[in-house]
């Protein structure tokens, strides 16, 4: 997967350990953004056509080409639905988020 | 004139799979993250990106997390433009290659706080590619009026009621104002279109100077919409005519998309929040306008 992971976030105890400058490094990605999602969405992979227009279209880049499949990225999904919406063949289904 | 076709196309199945823009906090349904996502991946890694106070900064950049993992700054509100020129002049000093420097600022941040510097900038023809993503407020302090909100949109400093429809000033025409600094490259967007957007930032990144591209971005938050429609109503907005696809290069207008019919304005309006409250006067002033703009771009552009 070529996008950045969730990282685990470690308090600096050395003076070493603090970013140079106001930032982290590119990528640094302590939180995860899951928690914001109500609904999430489920592949009907008989229906989709890989059209990629999810892909192109998704605001978080969560959704990911595997292999010629589509599969989302779900600690960063927003559960905002446009893919679903915007999916041609309705291949995508926002499912309620189970607790 | 650059021509298109010499460049490479990008499309969603050849652009690069890596993201530059994750892990963000934008609202659900960002369409300002969907054309900063997508410009990215266009420009690739080798990017310097410079962003102004506005949403993309705010949600890109919240301690410790890190959404860019392309070079990013933060500038001032004012001095975006500069400050990428310095990056610009400054990479070609240290003789680095293949590097291009970005900007991406909102409408506010564009067309009225940062306008003198983005003004300078053209004029210096400095290699920098500025990207306006207008989602025509000030949405990242709580949605005020910018000199790119549109007639009729209630914001919290233009509040719609008995006497007033909301904004009663029309959109800055800010593609003609930045055309007239006889740029080498000026185009509309929308991320409505997004193979549009895709060639636009494309081919702006092969044009060695000032280049600009105002990207109309929804935003569900500002404009009590629905997260799921960002997409569609950026898509509406071009389709009834309010929002017009066209280019700039060497001195010439071209208009991309030239309806035959547009479609129903009152359908656009009625979908969003920001502007349930408008009468059917109101709405003809709207449609006056535009076509107003119509009439006078097809007599000029085609």
């Amino acid at each position: 997967m070529d996008r950045p992971k969730k990282t685990e976030f470690t308090f600096p105890t050395h003076i070493n350990d603090y970013p140079t400058g106001p930032q982290y490094a590119a990528g640094y990605l302590p939180e995860t953004n899951a928690g914001w999602r109500s609904v999430r969405p489920v592949v009907d992979h008989d229906a989709c056509v890989y059209c990629l227009r999810c892909y192109l279209l998704c605001p978080d880049g969560t959704v990911v080409k595997d292999n010629g499949k589509i599969t989302f990225d779900m600690d960063y999904c927003k559960g905002c639905g446009v893919c679903a919406y915007e999916c041609p063949k309705d291949a995508i289904k926002m499912v309620k988020e189970q607790v | 004139m650059t021509n298109l076709i010499d460049i490479p196309k990008v499309n969603a199945k050849n652009m690069t799979e890596k993201e530059f823009f994750y892990g963000h906090k934008a609202c659900a349904g960002c369409g300002g993250s969907i054309a900063v996502r997508l410009a990215l991946k266009v420009l690739g890694e080798r990017t310097y990106t410079a962003l102004p106070a506005g949403c993309m900064s705010a949600v890109g950049f919240i301690y410790p997390q890190m959404a860019f993992n392309t070079n990013a700054i933060i500038t001032t509100f004012p001095g975006s433009a500069s400050m990428a020129s310095g990056i610009a002049v400054g990479a070609k000093a240290l003789g680095q290659k293949d590097v291009k420097t970005v900007v991406f600022a909102g409408d506010g941040g564009t067309a009225d706080i940062g306008f003198q510097a983005l003004s300078g900038m053209i004029d210096r023809n400095d290699d920098v590619l500025y990207i306006c993503y207008d989602n025509e407020a000030y949405m990242n302090t709580g949605i005020q009026k910018s000199g790119l909100t549109p007639y009729g949109t209630k914001t919290t400093t233009t509040p719609a009621g008995e006497n007033l429809p909301g904004t009663i000033t029309h959109k800055k025409n800010l593609f003609e104002i930045i055309a007239a600094h006889d740029i080498a490259y000026a185009a509309t967007a929308s991320i409505g279109y997004p193979q549009d957007f895709l060639n636009k930032v494309n081919k702006a990144k092969h044009i060695k100077g000032a280049t600009f591209i105002h990207v109309y971005a929804s935003c569900p938050t500002g404009w009590g919409t629905p997260t799921e429609t960002s997409v569609e109503i950026a898509k509406d907005a071009v389709d009834c005519g309010l929002i017009f696809l066209a280019e700039f290069e060497d001195g010439e207008y071209k208009l991309n998309r030239n309806p035959k019919q547009f479609a129903p304005v009152k359908d656009y309006l009625k979908k969003q929040g920001r502007f349930k409250h408008m009468q059917d006067t109101d709405i003809e002033v709207v449609i006056a306008n535009r076509d107003r703009k119509w009439s006078r771009m097809r007599k000029h552009w085609l």
